[in-house]
């Protein structure tokens, strides 16, 4: 749920990074961490098992600049991936403006990926969350992998409605910007319809 | 509706009661979040804080208590305690969707911020009722003034990421 502030003339909205463990949710944050100004953005918390898995969540304030004279600031989460973890990851989902899918690309994760997207779809049944009226952006991520799976078969298999998808190396940093911006783009145009 | 709109009157109330319970128990900072994570109003020594952050694991921490709650079968816990060797972190849930939140050193006691809290949240309460038959009454305007957002073109968002 966005948080609109007129006297502060901020914005606040929560965006989830969800998928599979090890998909690369938690490298999207460290990238937008490192390669943002520190006066754009907050710390990036990491809740971590010792094996440096991700145990609880990770947030990272950002913000993002502002529109019409209002601060957007946006709070990145990541769920835990690990299949374990469910209470966890509707914890998470609780408020959500917007969910970035980090699909991992290589063969033997896809029935990984189709196992988290059914359990996100449950998870956000459970709040009577709209799935169709959800911003929502695929990420195809892992895509300089050997054996990774076509984009256009994970397309016909991952995509549910017609959302953006965005094909990233989320380690070096390819396309994890787009995919912020993507999803900022239709949680914003949401809120403008939802306002009007 | 997604949104929640914290109206002027209603903010600038929640900081008075938030100053109060911050003077009255000699606490280092007295925060609201939503139960989600956002960060509703913090009064206090925030400098050098990421404000951010402490509302997102305070409302995480919360969360995750809940759970446990669940799992127990009781209801729900309506307050939390953390104890640190300098810091405590004194928690309490709001008509289920607010948590207030006291961050206290050893200048005072958990007697008092417990006490003083549990007047606070509900004259909180009381706040965060106003607020949602405010907005329930109001949704066309967004409180002063017309809603910023109506004109906004995609333009304006991609010039975000320049």
């Amino acid at each position: 749920m966005a948080l609109l502030n007129p006297r502060q003339k901020e914005l606040i909205c929560k965006i989830v990074y969800y998928g599979p463990g090890l998909g690369g949710k938690t490298t999207n944050l460290k990238y937008i961490f490192e390669h943002t100004s520190p006066m754009s953005r907050g710390e990036l918390v990491t809740l971590n098992t010792q094996g440096d898995r991700t145990l609880y969540f990770d947030v990272l304030p950002l913000n993002l600049g502002t529109i019409k004279g209002y601060k957007i600031r946006f709070q990145l989460y990541t769920v835990p991936g690990q299949v374990f973890y469910s209470e966890s990851r509707k914890i998470i989902l609780r408020g959500v403006d917007g969910v970035v899918f980090v699909a991992d690309s290589q063969q033997e994760r896809m029935d990984a990926n189709i196992e988290s997207l059914e359990d996100l779809q449950e998870n956000l049944r459970q709040y009577d969350y709209s799935f169709a009226n959800l911003p929502y952006v695929l990420q195809l991520n892992k895509r300089d992998l050997p054996n990774i799976v076509p984009a256009e078969e994970m397309k016909k298999i991952l995509v549910l409605k017609g959302e953006p998808v965005v094909e990233a190396v989320a380690i070096r940093g390819i396309g994890v910007m787009e995919t912020l911006k993507e999803v900022s783009k239709l949680v914003l145009l949401k809120l403008k319809k939802e306002m009007k | 509706m997604s949104f929640l709109v914290l109206y002027g009157e209603e903010y600038e109330e929640i900081k008075r009661i938030l100053l109060q319970l911050k003077e009255e128990t000699n606490s280092r900072i007295a925060l609201i979040v939503e139960k989600n994570g956002q960060p509703i109003a913090f009064i206090g020594e925030v400098d050098g804080v990421d404000t951010t952050s402490l509302g997102s694991l305070v409302a995480g921490n919360v969360a995750a208590t809940e759970g446990l709650a669940r799992l127990l079968g009781e209801q729900g816990f309506s307050l939390i305690f953390d104890e640190g060797e300098r810091e405590n972190l004194h928690m309490t849930l709001i008509a289920s969707k607010f948590i207030l939140a006291v961050l206290f050193d050893k200048k005072t006691s958990l007697g008092l911020v417990r006490l003083r809290a549990k007047n606070a949240a509900n004259r909180l309460e009381k706040v965060f009722k106003r607020l949602e038959e405010k907005m329930e009454q109001d949704k066309e305007k967004m409180g002063e003034g017309e809603s910023p957002f109506e004109d906004i073109s995609e333009e304006d968002i991609e010039n975000l990421f320049k």
